[in-house]
């Protein structure tokens, strides 16, 4: 169990997605305008992590491996997610209509957004099992959520603040992703 | 010919995919901490949309529109297994630094951006000049972050164990932050600023 809970927070903390492992980038200066689709954008692609670690763990050690196919996995995975994404993305529709106004939009640009092939990935390299496998993913998806949020938060105040010119919009996004990245470098030692 | 030229040069400057449409960062920044994993990276890159432009283009007739996506999706990580075992069986030291960068080239929108947006509209002379432009664009991006990085991060630069020169005074006490993740934010987004700055690329 405490192995399970030092993955989380390995995932979610030290090695962010976003600032240490630099997956996800897209999102995470595209929709971190404001909190409200920050947050939605977070929730979906902790799902979609989620589902995927779920469906490609057991699909490369049950399917992949045995086949001694083990060189296929990014074309395999990668029809996976685009598959599941769709699912999820029908099924959110069916059943509540609310979270599918709120997710919506986001979810096909999640099967091209590397932080859920990553994880499928990492979870692989880092031989993880498969309760490993989601807790890494739980990790993962829950310190995508902080970061984009905390940076959301940021730039809404940012609007406001007499940023110079040459600096405004994507340059001082950058510098902030920085300067985040500093400041969770600090968990460093927390989880070994 | 002129068109073919004007294609070439698009990506490099004009829609620069990295500084000027932002487009496939995550292999940007998080292999640009040395000069050798800039050119390999640059190589993967080019190998796979100069071949992912020519096959959509040679097929863009046939392929249907309502399931492009999925297959320019099977087409790029086919091509990407192909590198990825590639520089696994000749350039192990290079594979292992690039690690799961390589397989994730798949979800670089770069390429999936130019299959969906230029050679399955155009014909294949004009998808080849897109996709070297694009792979230029991107790799003098990477090789100018890579090479901010190294210099300040060692002191020193370095190409495949050659060393060029060192400066004095900083290769004895390296800055290595900006050989670390942030260090590679901070340089992307000093180097935006100076572009807009020097005129290069347009204020918002």
């Amino acid at each position: 169990m405490s192995e399970l809970v030092a993955i989380f927070f390995g995932m979610a903390l030290v090695n962010n997605m976003v600032l240490v492992k630099f997956l996800g980038l897209c999102p995470f200066f595209g929709v971190s305008k404001n909190l409200s689709s920050a947050f939605s954008m977070g929730v979906a692609v902790l799902l979609v992590m989620l589902v995927a670690s779920a469906v490609t763990w057991p699909l490369f050690h049950i399917l992949l491996v045995p086949s001694g196919v083990e060189f296929m996995r990014t074309v395999i995975f990668i029809l996976v997610i685009a598959s599941l994404v769709q699912i999820i993305e029908m099924a959110i529709k069916r059943t509540n209509l609310t979270l599918y106004n709120a997710l919506g939009i986001y979810l096909p640009l999640i099967t091209t957004n590397c932080a859920v092939l990553g994880i499928t990935f990492i979870n692989i390299d880092n031989e993880y099992s498969f309760l490993g496998s989601i807790a890494a993913a739980l990790g993962a998806g829950a310190g995508f959520t902080l970061v984009l949020v905390i940076m959301s938060g940021i730039r809404e105040r940012l609007d406001l603040a007499d940023t110079p010119k040459v600096f405004r919009g994507a340059p001082i996004a950058f510098i902030i992703a920085g300067l985040l990245g500093l400041a969770f470098l600090a968990f460093g030692g927390m989880v070994g | 010919m002129s068109s073919f030229v004007k294609n070439l040069t698009n990506g490099i400057v004009r829609s620069n995919p990295t500084f000027i449409l932002l487009l496939g960062l995550c292999p940007t920044l998080a292999v640009s901490t040395s000069l050798d994993n800039a050119v390999g990276m640059t190589g993967a890159v080019l190998f796979v949309l100069l071949t992912a432009n020519v096959i959509v283009s040679l097929l863009r007739r046939w392929i249907p529109n309502r399931v492009r996506i999925p297959t320019f999706i099977v087409i790029i990580a086919t091509l990407v297994t192909i590198v990825d075992l590639a520089l696994q069986g000749f350039a192990w030291s290079l594979s292992q630094s690039l690690g799961m960068y390589i397989p994730l080239i798949v979800v670089n929108c770069i390429i999936l951006g130019r299959a969906e947006a230029f050679a399955s509209r155009n014909n294949v002379r004009q998808s080849v000049a897109d996709a070297i432009g694009m792979s230029i664009g991107f790799g003098v991006a990477i090789l100018l972050i890579s090479l901010v990085r190294q210099l300040l991060g060692t002191g020193s630069l370095e190409v495949f164990s050659i060393r060029l020169f060192s400066v004095p005074g900083l290769a004895d006490n390296p800055a290595s932050i900006f050989l670390l993740p942030m260090g590679a934010f901070f340089v992307i987004g000093i180097l935006l600023a100076l572009f807009r700055w020097m005129g290069v690329s347009e204020c918002e």
